[in-house]
């Protein structure tokens, strides 16, 4: 054990006799608490903290170099918004032991590489960072850096690679620049004005189709949504116009000048970007959303311009921030609220911004939208006194741009209002919104509140929704969400099939089996006679009609009921819905008779899926059919569409992953028998061994081309339906010389985008079909701007 | 398939940090049902698997709809079972929720527990598993055990407690 020097620093440490009965593993978790925690409020300031633990971790440095090393390295990638603490730690510690630093230098870029394989993109953003800033604290020389970037930006001129690529080594260099441009110009004025030059041709020349698919608002008005790499560009020319004057940065450092610039500097070793596989999967583009700027806090401090570093630096950390702690979310509420600058920045309506940012990020939130609800009440808990106010005044703002935000943000601004308000008594001023009552009920306002309080009721009852609304809203109220049997009055007795659900409705109450249903049953005629398929399975409406109506109806009173009585006469819902045809009019009637409690059709349509009643392909046929028209538009069909497609993605998974386990068995097995090798030529048990094994893998096979073939076939069906209705759409609209860009057209191309956004991954599989079958050349233009946005995203 | 951008898996070269791990919503707490069949152990092993929740401090008119549509928010929920009163078998105040995936219950957890369910905070814990039988109240007098001796009025769980209105 080393003889440690004893630091007046509390946090530093423990008496020399205890350490030496320590378990390796204890050291380095005290090790990495002391490292993770500099930087957290404490009695002594940051630079005494730094300083203290730079003279521990020296001490540790001959028996614990390498764990610190690690560690060292693990919180540059994992915790950027404390970038500049733990590059002045490293400073220190060059300053004090030159290898060492050299060696961290040499692990970092080991790093770095490691993550570029395995395509860990947003992580080795930070090591770059955490590099560049190194140069700050005379770890590195500026020189090196400069070359580093130089091969970056390079990059750009590789041929026959995807543009993204192009852009993520483009964005490791300008996101840098807010912390080591000043220096880097200071040293390197000729070659980074070169390097700004050939960043500004690049930019001007790369594509950006994908732009419009990732956008939360399609107007401009008041802010606009700017593609990332030009938000961030204008940034960089700003700073670069201020002489690289950047303010906002804590910079520890700065207060350790003299002892490190008496260190002796690191040059970075040449590094040449890893070449492009087709493994690599880069960032997706994004779009940069604001919807504040200073006008909006008159009050208080004044919030930088979109354009300004600042801005950029304080929504990364913010977002850096989140994904440390969103597991956590009391210590990310108090982690946000202390990002210091509290007032010099609205630091309120920052964090309210960086949320909303995620939360309406295009194609998915970095995380479960849950999430942020409950982050911003804990947010209201902490600041009682501002926040909630802040949060009222995003609502507003948000709400009075529904006309031009894209449908899926609409879906997410829904979910996270009603559940918002759920928490808070449902108390909101919705007479501040009657503007939206004189307006076409399919517009995105009322639409909007419609969507609200129907969610609303479904997070309470339908009297609570009656009675939080003034009586003017009872045109946006939600149905009552009573079920509707069609033969439940004596005045339908002349309704075919009347006699049949009476005789049934006694049968089920009297605990029918299966089979006496099917008897009952027998006696209903059929309407289609000479639909009879060569099989002998005869699809009949009306029984269907019959039997599902009165089963509903009779477990009418809750979820549990009716998935009780889809369990009970699961044989009876198979054979009646064996064709094709079949499983539509079983959802069809689900519809006719649930049409006002939109949540039971959902979890209906779910059960239904999971016990096979119905299938996937059915459920997409049945939302594109022309008897859904009418709630076509309906948040929930979409989310039932949503649903059945994830259902169907997670069935070919889990059997991939069967089918993937068995292979490593079997492997396994021969692994197993190889090393008995010597003892054993008896081929014969050698191969009943393997038999079952081979034999499952042989099915699991099938299994899952089965699935695949079937998850193809889905998204066929959906875009299909997609193209033939909007093209119908078109066709009326041109024809008949109207404006096609009417609310049911914006909803519909945008449900059309948030197909391919939200299923990205899988859809990239069937690329080449799509565009060969189905996004052709001779589509409209209207629809094929979708196919070819989507493909923009991974170009 | 790969996924571009952060991974939070480890790598070889670093890992992860243990102030990153840190996940205390979704830990066991230290209630321990004593109703249990199994050593302590078995069920500490089932309540780590679990995709089980149990709900408590609900209303006794909260629905299964409400429940269904709030806990869908972290995933699609395989069961729910309202906790009835074993002598007038109508809802007590509690159920359990059931995942399909035992992640989606993490996030129940995570999220949902500490929340507002009918204006009322509601309460998650890990459930080692659904047994028949379970979903009835234990006090004496049907209900639950804290709705026997509660001294306080709560217009959603039948007023006064058992003891005070048996006064």
């Amino acid at each position: 054990m080393s003889r440690r020097r004893h630091s007046d620093d509390s946090d530093a440490g423990q008496p020399h006799k205890r350490r030496r009965t320590s378990e390796p593993s204890e050291i380095e978790e005290r090790l990495e608490s002391l490292i993770c925690r500099v930087g957290e409020k404490s009695n002594s300031s940051l630079e005494s903290n730094l300083e203290g633990l730079a003279g521990v971790l020296e001490a540790d440095l001959p028996n614990y170099k390498s764990k610190i090393l690690r560690i060292l390295c693990t919180v540059a990638r994992l915790l950027p918004e404390k970038l500049t603490v733990y590059t002045t730690l490293v400073g220190l510690l060059n300053a004090r032991n030159y290898n060492f630093g050299g060696e961290f230098v040499e692990a970092m870029i080991r790093q770095l590489k490691e993550c570029l394989k395995v395509n860990m993109y947003n992580e080795a953003v930070h090591l770059v960072r955490f590099l560049s800033d190194l140069v700050n604290c005379h770890v590195i020389a500026a020189p090196s850096m400069v070359a580093m970037f130089e091969n970056f930006v390079s990059v750009t001129q590789e041929e026959d690679v995807p543009q993204v690529r192009c852009d993520w080594y483009m964005f490791a260099f300008l996101s840098s620049l807010p912390w080591v441009g000043k220096e880097l110009y200071e040293k390197k004025d000729a070659e980074m004005d070169r390097l700004l030059s050939q960043t500004e041709s690049y930019l001007k020349r790369r594509q950006k189709i994908h732009v419009p698919m990732l956008q939360v608002w399609t107007a401009d008005k008041p802010h606009p949504q700017e593609e990332y790499l030009d938000c961030l560009w204008s940034q960089i020319q700003k700073l670069k116009k201020d002489r690289w004057q950047e303010r906002h940065i804590l910079r520890p450092y700065l207060a350790f000048d003299s002892v490190l610039c008496e260190a002796l500097q690191h040059n970075l070793p040449p590094f040449t970007p890893p070449p492009h596989t087709e493994d690599s999967v880069y960032p997706m583009p994004r779009v940069i959303f604001r919807m504040f700027d200073y006008t909006d806090d008159p009050e208080g401090p004044v919030m930088p311009g979109s354009h300004s570093v600042e801005r950029f630096v304080i929504e990364e950390n913010l977002h850096c921030i989140i994904k440390s702690h969103w597991k956590e979310r009391k210590t990310c509420a108090a982690q946000l609220l202390s990002y210091p600058g509290n007032n010099k920045i609205p630091l309120n309506y920052h964090i309210v911004e960086v949320i909303f940012a995620e939360l309406f990020q295009l194609p998915s939130p970095p995380h479960i939208e849950v999430m942020y609800t409950t982050l911003l009440i804990e947010l209201c808990k902490l600041q009682p006194g501002s926040l909630p106010q802040v949060l009222a005044q995003a609502t507003e703002m948000l709400y009075m741009r529904l006309d031009t935000m894209n449908t899926t943000c609409v879906d997410r601004f829904i979910n996270w209002f009603s559940h918002h308000l759920s928490n808070f008594q449902f108390r909101w001023s919705w007479e501040d919104w009657s503007d939206c009552l004189t307006q076409d009920l399919e517009k995105p306002k009322p639409k909007f509140v419609r969507e609200v309080l129907e969610k609303c009721m479904r997070l309470s009852y339908h009297q609570r929704i009656i009675d939080i609304v003034p009586a003017s809203f009872s045109v946006l109220s939600p149905a009552n969400p009573v079920c509707i049997y069609k033969y439940g009055d004596e005045s339908n007795r002349s309704l075919p099939g009347y006699t049949v659900a009476l005789c049934l409705t006694i049968a089920i109450k009297n605990k029918a089996s299966n089979d006496e249903i099917f008897s009952i049953l027998k006696d209903v005629p059929n309407p289609n006679q000479d639909d009879d398929d060569g099989e002998g399975f005869t699809f009949n409406p009306l029984k269907i009609e019959v039997f599902v109506q009165t089963l509903l109806h009779l477990a009418a009173k809750s979820f549990s009921h009716s998935f009780s009585a889809l369990a009970k006469f699961h044989e009876v819902f198979k054979t009646l819905a064996e064709s094709d045809e079949g499983k539509l009019h079983v959802l069809r009637v689900v519809y006719e008779v649930w049409k006002n409690h939109p949540q039971m059709i959902a979890v209906l349509v779910d059960k239904m899926i999971r016990t096979q009643i119905v299938d996937c392909a059915a459920v997409a046929n049945w939302i594109f059919s022309s008897e859904l028209a009418h709630d076509f538009t309906r948040f929930y069909i979409w989310e039932i569409l949503h649903s059945t497609i994830r259902k169907m993605n997670k069935h070919v998974l889990k059997i991939h992953k069967e089918l993937e386990e068995t292979k490593a068995r079997l492997a396994r097995q021969h692994k197993r028998r190889d090393s008995d090798d010597d003892d054993d030529d008896d081929d014969r048990s050698t191969d009943r061994e393997d038999g079952p094994l081979e034999e499952q893998i042989e099915r699991l096979q099938e299994k899952v081309e089965s699935a695949q073939s079937e998850q193809k076939n889905l998204f066929l069906v959906i875009f299909q339906s997609f193209i033939m209705l909007l093209t119908e759409h078109l066709v009326r609209c041109e024809t008949g010389g109207i404006d096609v860009f009417t609310p049911w057209y914006k909803s519909c191309i945008e449900r059309l985008q948030q197909i391919f956004l939200q299923h990205h991954q899988i859809i990239q599989q069937y690329m080449v079909t799509l565009e060969n079958l189905l996004f052709t050349a001779e589509l409209d233009h209207h629809i094929l701007a979708v196919f070819q946005q989507f493909c923009a995203l991974q170009a | 398939l790969a996924s571009a951008g952060s991974g939070s898996a480890a790598m070889s070269s670093g890992g992860t940090l243990s102030i990153l791990r840190s996940d205390s919503y979704a830990e066991l707490s230290q209630y321990r049902d004593q109703h249990f069949r199994g050593t302590r152990y078995d069920q500490e092993r089932l309540l780590r698997k679990s995709c089980t929740l149990y709900v408590g401090n609900l209303s006794f008119y909260t629905t299964e709809e409400q429940i269904h549509e709030l806990f869908g928010k972290s995933g699609d929920i395989k069961k729910v079972i309202m906790g009835l009163d074993k002598v007038k078998k109508t809802a007590c105040g509690f159920c359990f929720v059931e995942y399909y995936a035992r992640g989606d219950a993490e996030n129940a957890m995570r999220y949902i527990n500490g929340t507002r369910l009918d204006d009322r905070i509601i309460r998650t814990d890990w459930d080692a598993g659904f047994k028949e039988g379970r979903q009835y109240g234990r006090g004496r007098s049907g209900g639950q055990v804290r709705d026997e001796y509660r001294q306080d009025y709560d217009a959603g769980r039948g007023g006064y407690g058992k003891t005070v209105q048996c006064q």
